[in-house]
């Protein structure tokens, strides 16, 4: 099987680290093989982020570069147009429409464009915008916002179990909040 | 048991179950991880250091003392601990002792992009250079047996994407070996005819591990069409596979120092052309240059930054994807101070006063972003203090009353205290500011001989940071908390117009640190709120103006009261009942 190339975005302290830690932990029990790329440092102080997660038989690049992601989820929505250019033409996004203003926005020194949802869409992109964050605070804590979007992402891959996701969630959450993902995990994925 | 790891993880499993038993690290993007995953195995007694020559003594102490040993650091780490390595090398060992270094192509996270490999060759030191996790566990092991073998330290040297990437690693157990005797031997001291002998000793044994790398598994032909051979290491292997796969012929090199000679020429008398595919310098592509051996490489790849599969083929005049794209303008969203950050209070007061302000290396570079801008210059670790020192002695009255230096609490014990000494020691009329926000932040929360815990959060030491700059000199010592925009500016104006050295202690943790205390969100006062935007002057990102009235993001508020004294209008009120 080819490698496929899924791109995980947002804001520095989104979560987007978990969440790609619980896709690579599902991916790996598949049997893929599986390189999940991060960064770390001075871009998590609240600048984007982003996490290159691919997997097949045998995987080489651990980046992805532009015009190659099958699927992009982000968890705002100006950050998902930052990263469209990294879209398959025929590739998805799945976008979190939460907005966050960025410093050159809250400055004033630039302005948050607006229908980005739509204008991706013209541009050929296969759009899934939903608001993840009233789902995660419905589950109990905004900062499930990471799992609700895992729980969408994981009804792309039909041949991929739900015990397998459920397992991959016993692993990467702490105990603690474990029942309240859990929760935001199935509005994701169900709603 | 098989598992997702990420490199730096891997390197610490390597340690581990080759019997490391002692490391001693300082912080540094993309190298902390491997400390601090090594620090989870009670078998590996592991430390914080002040800076990076310290740590590379301790561990070389250790393998003197007898244990496997090693060290971690990044990339400009290596130049502080250069001075012991150059002779260490000479010295010797007697357990195996591994320096780990993260070099930073594209610079994610540093201040410069240079090429550690240099260091290999001028200190005459076996590198290997893994390009995944996996080879980052099983190098590391490998980098034991080399180093007590031909009684050599041996760097592992990673770069961000081999660090901070995630692949599939086989672990097993751990190994310890039986502690090595220490025998006093006369010729270990580095002096005059020992050291003489020593190099004699050390340019023996570089011929020696070309001859090693001749046949070692560490490097691996992979032959497929021969009409391209690819001679490669690191992760530029991985983008290289990426790209041609079976359409050319690689000789992946894992031990980039010392190269072997008769493998890169029979392998390039079985090609038909030779492309030498490694990030920064032509390292690899000198050498087999100066073989005689026709070669391409910075000819055709740059020099600076990181590479990628896209690169590779833009620069081969291979096809690339073309991507999707919507013709508005996307903003950029840089990192910026977390909202609380203790150090704002002090860029906006310093932007106030027009400060000529000379920075440091940690979270409070960010000082230099819209809309604060309050800063001018940095170098690297410690240069706020000495940097303004020579920068005032230049500059006289005009200097010293407008200049200062900010060092983080860490920064400050790992290169600051000299710098201060110099300001104390010529009588210098230069201000620092040292921001203890009592943790070393912007590498993600070590801890540091300032916080009075140690890298398992045990307690420990502690430097009393007020008592040290008096015994160093300063009768000037005054703590601010950042918070208080008007001690702030007091302070500042006092210790600038003051004939004399002076230390500023801006004192306040991190918010970021578990078990600080967040006060509630702030509420604007609608009915006061006037929207002139005085409370955006100081770039904290929980504060936006919508609709002409200034706005809260009730997540990121942490309640610190620095914006309600910019306010003129009393509009930002505190959210505590």
């Amino acid at each position: 099987m080819d490698t496929k190339n899924i791109m995980i975005v947002g804001v520095g302290g989104q979560g987007t680290l978990l969440a790609s830690k619980m896709l690579g932990c599902v991916l790996l029990n598949q049997g893929f093989d599986v390189k999940v790329s991060e960064v770390h440092g001075m871009s998590q102080r609240g600048g984007s982020v982003v996490t290159y997660v691919r997997y097949g038989d045998k995987v080489a690049s651990p980046v992805i570069d532009k015009g190659e992601a099958d699927l992009i989820v982000s968890f705002e929505n100006l950050e998902a147009a930052r990263w469209l250019e990294y879209l398959k033409p025929d590739g998805q996004i799945i976008v979190n429409t939460q907005e966050v203003d960025p410093m050159p926005v809250i400055t004033g020194a630039a302005e948050y464009p607006s229908d980005l949802v739509e204008k991706m869409r013209a541009a050929g992109a296969r759009v899934d915008a939903d608001d993840f964050l009233k789902m995660a605070e419905e589950a109990g804590s905004s900062k499930a916002v990471n799992i609700a979007l895992m729980g969408r992402l994981s009804t792309c891959f039909p041949e991929i179990s739900d015990e397998t996701w459920q397992a991959a969630l016993d692993v990467c959450v702490p105990p603690k909040f474990l029942a309240l993902n859990k929760k935001a995990f199935e509005l994701g994925r169900n709603r | 048991m098989r598992e997702l790891m990420l490199g730096n993880k891997a390197v610490a499993r390597g340690l581990y179950e080759a019997g490391c038993s002692i490391i001693s690290s300082y912080p540094g993007t993309p190298s902390t991880e491997i400390t601090e995953e090594a620090a989870k195995y009670d078998d590996i007694y592991c430390e914080w250091a002040p800076n990076e020559k310290v740590a590379l003594e301790v561990a070389h102490g250790a393998s003197l003392g007898g244990r496997r040993s090693a060290c971690a650091m990044k990339h400009v780490g290596l130049n502080v601990a250069a001075d012991p390595l150059f002779t260490i090398s000479y010295q010797g060992l007697n357990a195996g002792l591994i320096i780990c270094v993260a070099d930073d192509p594209g610079m994610h996270s540093s201040q410069n992009e240079q090429d550690s490999r240099h260091y290999a060759l001028a200190a005459k030191i076996p590198m290997l250079e893994p390009s995944d996790s996996a080879e980052a566990r099983l190098f590391t092991m490998k980098a034991y047996e080399i180093s007590e073998q031909f009684n050599t330290p041996v760097f592992i040297k990673m770069c961000t994407r081999v660090s901070h990437s995630q692949s599939v690693v086989e672990t097993g157990e751990r190994v310890c070996p039986e502690q090595v005797p220490y025998v006093k031997d006369p010729t270990k001291v580095m002096m005059t005819a020992n050291s003489r002998n020593a190099h004699v000793r050390v340019e023996k044994r570089t011929k020696d591990l070309a001859a090693f790398a001749e046949t070692s598994d560490l490097n691996r032909v992979e032959m497929g069409d021969t009409s391209l051979g690819i001679i490669t290491s690191s992760v530029s292997y991985q983008y290289a596979r990426e790209v041609f796969g079976e359409n050319a012929s690689y000789l992946k090199l894992g031990m980039v120092w010392p190269m072997p000679e008769k493998l890169i020429r029979d392998f390039a008398a079985r090609v038909d052309r030779v492309l030498v595919l490694e990030e920064l310098d032509p390292f690899i592509e000198n050498y087999c240059k100066q073989l005689g051996i026709p070669v391409s490489g910075k000819d055709i790849f740059p020099i600076c930054g990181e590479f990628s599969q896209n690169l590779i083929r833009e620069c081969m005049g291979l096809e690339i994807p073309k991507p999707l794209s919507i013709e508005d303008k996307i903003p950029p969203r840089p990192p910026v101070m977390c909202a609380g950050c203790p150090h704002r209070g002090i860029f906006y007061m310093l932007k106030k006063h027009k400060c000529m302000v000379y920075g440091d290396i940690g979270c409070y570079t960010l000082g230099a972003v819209a809309p604060l801008n309050a800063m001018d210059l940095n170098v690297c670790m410690g240069a706020s203090c000495s940097g303004l020192h020579g920068f005032n002695k230049a500059m006289g009255e005009a200097g010293e009353s407008n200049s200062v230096g900010v060092i983080g609490d860490s920064t400050f014990i790992h290169s600051g205290i000299t710098g201060i000494t110099d300001i104390a020691y010529n009588m210098s009329n230069s201000t620092v500011i040292i921001l203890d926000n009592s943790i070393t932040g912007m590498t993600g929360h070590q801890q540091n001989p300032t916080t009075g815990k140690n890298l398992r959060g045990e307690p420990a030491g502690k430097v009393d940071l007020e008592a040290l700059c008096r015994a160093i000199g300063f009768d000037r010592v005054r703590v601010v908390d950042p918070y208080d925009l008007a001690a702030v500016e007091t302070a500042l104006t006092e210790e600038l117009a003051a004939k004399a050295p002076s230390i500023i202690i801006s004192r306040r943790p991190c918010v970021m640190i578990k078990g600080t205390v967040h006060k509630a969100p702030l509420k604007i006062r609608e009915d006061k709120c006037v929207g002139c935007k005085s409370c955006m002057r100081i770039g904290c990102p929980a504060i936006a103006v919508r609709n002409g009235k200034a706005v809260i993001d009730t997540t990121l508020c942490i309640g610190c009261k620095v914006c309600t004294q910019m306010c003129k209008f009393d509009a930002l009120e505190s959210g505590e009942d």
